[in-house]
């Protein structure tokens, strides 16, 4: 009976594993931007394409509460080192999928906040042509492969992607990112079983934000380092501050090289956590956990903390920011008003692209 | 014309196209170095090699998953379910991604593939291995259905299944894969959502397709001799469905009787015979019979089997009653 403890118990044990893990695996704290092949330009990018999302998910949230957004509605706010930072390592040509957290990786995939605002507005003009939702956002030519809402679903369509890649003798790597729930679901154990046998240039990023909608990770997983479980694969694996940009950027940039150039997979846990709740209709924290936590993540803002570095390595002024800042909100603000002025799609599309004709 | 059976009208099918068009492989469980598991994919991997002829893990809903990603990107997969009765594992792919992945997109996606395998009841299986599945997939947007009964209307749809830009489920069946019928020696290809009069005649229309079309047949040769003229309209592809046939066939004969190996509840049958009353109601002499699978999972012993299923004689009694005639 040792593992009868109580609940209580059990999750501060739950959150020091967490912590733990990538403590071993964090940034040098003490020279952060050692070693990293990116540029002042591209680190301002990487703190410009965080803000984006942020502010966007703002305004997404402000939109919901007006009902001019309908449906489910999941925001990314604090997750957005993950995305980002992955993406900082993706070329543009690679493959990007995800699930119905999707908005940010949409957006740091150059799909625009016009393009994005109006698909949950539900217009034509959305990304999806306003057939697709909050949820499903696509773009084939920038290679955002969705959006996908059934939670693991997705994950052999990444391998599908991968396999192409391979098949066509193309150098493209497919990057798919997910919540630690879809980690439970079959298919994810199938398909990473299948992506290792065949060698697929493909990585999974799993975004540990510890709660599968109210379910805390410790009380679904029975393995709580969820990165571990590729090792049932023989996939390399590792885990990841995911509110730290730098690290992810690199390790999602070993992962991809090794995908791209030696067709060898990866799983890479990150850690992250969701301000918000779980959707639109969740309250931010609930029954499942508490103000005071949440509280407590906040205090690791990956926008924050990384604005900071920024500043102290003079890379980007508090004045700087805050013009970028202004600029961006101008962007999201110009989004709500062309989705708004844009046409819901005609009558006529509710027949149209069931099929190939 | 030549002799072949169903099993290799296939296999002419997929290694003519996989010869045409390099971007088609084909992958599934015991398709490569066993050959298949009915032997449908027989001496395709020695002729097209590893890179095309995959073996997979037992593992339906991911490597139909696989299957439909390699389509979004290009390539056109066809993927062999042993027997559809697995496919059920990979209902979330096939109708989550497969069928709605253009329409969610906005017309950005298409998943050209073909989902292929044995559908239906074999002899002995029991439950879980008997099941028709023409009307679970034909009730989804998105999704073309292919049930034939030929091999020359195997080998023809077969062929187009692989060059058609949508994701097709083309049903096939174990007890047919012997069965022989004259295939044209030259290149063809029929054209899906086209039905085919298979047999003229003037008293009563029956309605059927992929294997349940043999069953009739002998049933029209017994009626023959009781001189009732029995005209059998074979849709071959379940969706889109062609009725123009049906509807012509009804007008002319005044009766239908529709021949479905699957259960009868929210069934293809039940789609037929709705099409019929919305667009021929008039014509109709007779209430319309049908003849399913019994309502009930399939029983494993021979004789329950055996009652379970359309056979000669249903076919005969259902027709009979359509044309009032007592016995």
């Amino acid at each position: 009976m040792a593992k009868s403890a109580a609940p209580k118990k059990k999750q501060s044990k739950a959150n020091k594993t967490f912590d733990k893990a990538i403590k071993k695996t964090l940034t040098n704290q003490k020279a952060p931007l050692e070693g990293l092949d990116l540029s002042e330009e591209k680190l301002i990018q990487i703190y410009r394409q965080m803000l984006l999302i942020r502010r966007f998910e703002e305004k997404a949230a402000q939109m919901y509460g007006m009902e001019k957004i309908m449906g489910f509605c999941h925001l990314y706010n604090g997750q957005e080192a993950v995305a980002v930072g992955a993406n900082a390592a993706m070329h543009e040509t690679d493959y990007m999928l995800t699930a119905y957290r999707d908005h940010g990786h949409a957006l740091v995939k150059g799909i625009t906040a016009n393009e994005v605002m109006a698909e949950l507005f539900g217009k034509v003009t959305g990304c999806s042509r306003g057939k697709g939702g909050s949820m499903h956002l696509f773009d084939a030519e920038k290679r955002m492969m969705g959006g996908h809402a059934i939670v693991g679903g997705h994950i052999p369509l990444a391998a599908g992607f991968a396999f192409g890649s391979k098949y066509k003798a193309e150098q493209d790597v497919t990057v798919c990112f997910f919540g630690e729930a879809a980690a439970n679901q079959g298919v994810f154990h199938e398909t990473l079983n299948m992506a290792a046998l065949w060698k697929l240039p493909v990585v999974y990023i799993c975004e540990n934000n510890r709660y599968g909608m109210g379910t805390a990770f410790e009380r679904a997983f029975a393995v709580w380092d969820i990165y571990e479980r590729a090792s049932a694969y023989n996939m390399p694996r590792d885990v990841v501050d995911g509110m730290d940009v730098l690290d992810m950027y690199r390790k999602t940039k070993e992962a991809v090289d090794r995908a791209r150039y030696e067709h060898i997979p990866t799983f890479l846990e990150a850690r992250t956590y969701r301000f918000r709740g779980h959707s639109m209709s969740d309250p931010i924290h609930g029954h499942y956990r508490t103000k005071e936590e949440v509280e407590e993540m906040k205090a690791k803002d990956p926008i924050i903390n990384f604005g900071e570095l920024l500043k102290k390595e003079n890379i980007f002024s508090e004045e700087q920011m805050k013009e970028m800042d202004d600029e961006i909100k101008k962007i999201v603000n110009e989004s709500i008003e062309f989705a708004e002025k844009s046409e819901e799609p005609p009558l006529e599309d509710l027949y149209t692209d069931v099929i190939v004709e | 014309m030549a002799i072949i059976t169903w099993r290799e009208a296939l296999n002419q099918a997929m290694a003519e196209e996989m010869e045409r068009d390099e971007n088609v492989f084909i992958m599934g469980e015991e398709v490569g170095v066993y050959q298949g598991a009915y032997k449908v994919t027989a001496g395709l991997l020695q002729r097209f090699g590893e890179k095309r002829v995959i073996d997979t893990p037992i593992v339906e809903a991911s490597f139909t998953g696989i299957g439909i990603g390699a389509a979004m990107v290009g390539l056109r997969p066809i993927v062999e379910m042993m027997t559809f009765n697995f496919s059920i594992l990979a209902m979330d792919q096939i109708f989550n991604n497969a069928a709605k992945m253009r329409y969610m997109s906005g017309g950005q996606f298409k998943v050209p593939m073909v989902i292929r395998g044995p559908n239906g009841a074999a002899h002995g299986l029991a439950a879980t291995h008997s099941q028709s599945f023409e009307s679970f997939y034909s009730h989804v947007p998105g999704l073309y259905v292919i049930a034939p009964s030929t091999p020359a209307d195997a080998k023809g749809l077969l062929k187009s299944a692989i060059r058609d830009d949508n994701p097709v489920i083309f049903l096939e069946s174990e007890v047919m894969y012997g069965q022989k019928g004259e295939v044209p020696e030259e290149e063809y290809t029929i054209p899906i959502g086209v039905s085919d009069v298979k047999r003229e005649g003037k008293d009563v229309t029956v309605v059927t397709w992929s294997k349940m079309y043999y069953i009739v047949q002998k049933a029209a040769d017994e009626l023959k001799e009781e001189d009732i003229d029995v005209e059998i309209i074979d849709p071959r592809t379940i969706r889109p469905l062609d009725d123009s046939k049906i509807i012509e066939s009804v007008k002319k004969t005044n009766r239908l009787v529709v021949v479905e190996e699957g259960w009868p509840f929210a069934s293809v049958s039940s789609e037929i015979i709705t099409r019929v009353h919305q667009k021929a109601f008039d014509y109709l002499d007779a209430p319309i019979e049908r003849v399913n699978q019994a309502d009930v999972p399939m029983p494993y012993a021979a004789n329950l089997e055996k009652a379970s299923l359309p056979n000669v004689e249903r076919v005969k009694k259902a027709i009979k009653k359509v044309l009032y005639i007592e016995e």
